[in-house]
């Protein structure tokens, strides 16, 4: 179908890029790599009076190795994250993970903003800034905040970034000596969404868990911790009988829905067993 | 109206468009390449896949406007004097029925190979995920892309 009609701007910098999501008003959107966006417009799902293309602003592109932590832009595509030598040595998860989105025409142009902007509870890269405690940077009329991953996600579709606000990058902390992680992700097609996904970082000392991050995709309205796992594998040996024990707790907390793709109790079964797989595979048992 | 700068398949074109127009319809209506074709509306098939700026990407889901500035390469751009060897390797390998997938397989198969001129069957399948084929079952596709890797290594 061909979407209606919108006015369309290419702003340079975030500044410009606020001050026209601000004149446009509360129809006003912002695209970047469209995957998300041009399937909504062409099915009229979305209906904006004005697009703000922030694809080509320089601020909102590349990574960057702070030392301690990794910076990506926004508007920096899934192809240039999973590729990046920085991404791929220092948050493998996130390298991990990107790499199981969509299908490669979607991963040249769709952007890791846009991805957690979007909001998608089948999104796989929510649950990896949730699970590697990942900070976003936010600007708006009133200035710049940063906002902790725990507090982005707040509904179905729905992320702090107002109406007027643009997720300009994500900063990574690194997870350092010992940290092992790994993404498991359940689809039954290609390119398919992850019925269920885990996104698990442990780390390993003396044979032991001494900490363990798990993120849950697709198991409620928004990425979940599993925390009751994180605490049961707190101090287990590095066995698979011992994991997969810790994580008969994984549905704990969480939301799933019915849907085509599979009911309430398959997905908590899928979240039990996927859950061991990520932090067997993350810890090396 | 908006004003684009879009070079195709090696030419320049200064066109006007609505900013709602998909870059699959300009390239189609505006410019006359019927080769890029339309299978869905969910982004989902890859049969409208074109190169934009060397990479794959479905221009069912690329406004023209975002792709003011850029080059595309669509399936009418590939064949020079001869076919080109992916071309080639599809008709040599009957890798296609109907034929509605194949402009954007191939056009992912180049893609592939560009990066990867030396993939395993699986790498392959892989690599053409974002395309569906409702008649082939792929084998054929597969055996297409395979012999193009090959013939490609020989310089043909
Ligand atoms: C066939 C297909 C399969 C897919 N499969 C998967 C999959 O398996 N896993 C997965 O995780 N994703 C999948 N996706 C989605 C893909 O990852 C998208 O690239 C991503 O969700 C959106 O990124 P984008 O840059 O294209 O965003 P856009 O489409 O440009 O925007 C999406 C939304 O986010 C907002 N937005 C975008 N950028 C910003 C920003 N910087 N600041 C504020 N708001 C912003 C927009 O206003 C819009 O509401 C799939 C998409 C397709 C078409
Ligand atoms: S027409 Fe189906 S993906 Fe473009
Ligand atoms: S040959 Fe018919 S869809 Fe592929």
């Amino acid at each position: 179908m061909i979407p209606s009609t919108f006015d369309y701007v290419r702003p340079k910098s975030v500044d410009e890029a606020i001050a026209a999501l601000t004149a446009g008003g509360e129809d006003s959107k912002v695209i970047t790599g469209g995957q998300s966006m041009l399937p909504l417009l062409r099915l009229r799902m979305a209906a904006p009076s004005v697009l703000v293309d922030c694809a080509r602003i320089d601020e909102m592109k590349g990574i960057k190795d702070n030392g301690d932590s990794v910076t990506i832009g926004a508007a920096t595509t899934h192809l240039d994250v999973m590729s990046s030598d920085i991404v791929k040595s220092h948050v493998k998860l996130l390298a991990d993970a990107t790499a199981t989105v969509a299908d490669p025409q979607v991963r040249h142009r769709g952007t890791f903003g846009g991805a957690l902007a979007h909001g998608d509870p089948a999104g796989d890269l929510p649950a990896v800034a949730l699970a590697l405690d990942a900070t976003m940077e936010i600007a708006g009329p009133k200035g710049r905040r940063q906002v902790a991953a725990k507090d982005f996600f707040v509904d179905y579709f729905t992320t702090a970034v107002g109406p007027d606000e643009i997720l300009v990058s994500i900063t990574i902390p690194k997870l350092g000596k010992g940290w092992g992680t790994c993404y498991e992700k359940f689809n039954r097609t290609a390119n398919g969404w992850a019925i269920v996904g885990v996104a698990a970082a442990v780390k390993v000392e003396g044979g032991k868990i001494a900490e363990a991050r798990i993120g849950l995709t697709n198991c409620a309205a928004v990425p979940v911790r599993a925390s009751s796992v994180e605490s049961a594998l707190t101090g287990v040996a590095v066995s698979a009988t011992e994991i997969e024990a810790a994580s008969q707790s994984a549905a704990d907390g969480t939301r799933a829905t019915t849907d085509l793709g599979a009911d309430k109790e398959y997905r908590e079964h899928l979240m039990r067993v996927l859950t061991a797989r990520a932090v067997s595979c993350a810890a090396g048992a | 109206m908006t004003k684009v700068s879009i070079t195709v398949d090696g030419v320049l074109h200064e066109s006007e468009v609505e900013p709602r127009t998909l870059l699959v319809h300009y390239l189609r209506e505006q410019i006359g390449k019927v080769g890029t074709v339309v299978g869905c509306d969910t982004s989902s098939c890859g049969a409208c896949t074109i190169l934009l700026d060397g990479r794959s990407a479905k221009s069912c889901s690329v406004l023209a406007v975002q792709a003011d500035g850029s080059s595309v390469t669509t399936i009418e751009g590939l064949a020079g004097e001869e076919w080109h060897p992916v071309q080639a390797a599809f008709k040599e390998c009957h890798g296609l029925q109907c034929g509605y997938c194949t402009p954007g397989m191939v056009m992912s198969a180049v893609d592939l190979l560009g990066e990867n001129p030396n993939p395993t069957e699986a790498e392959i399948r892989e690599g053409l995920e974002g395309n569906l084929c409702r008649c082939t079952g792929y084998h054929n596709i597969v055996k297409s892309v395979a012999l193009a890797a090959q013939n490609m290594k020989g310089g043909k």
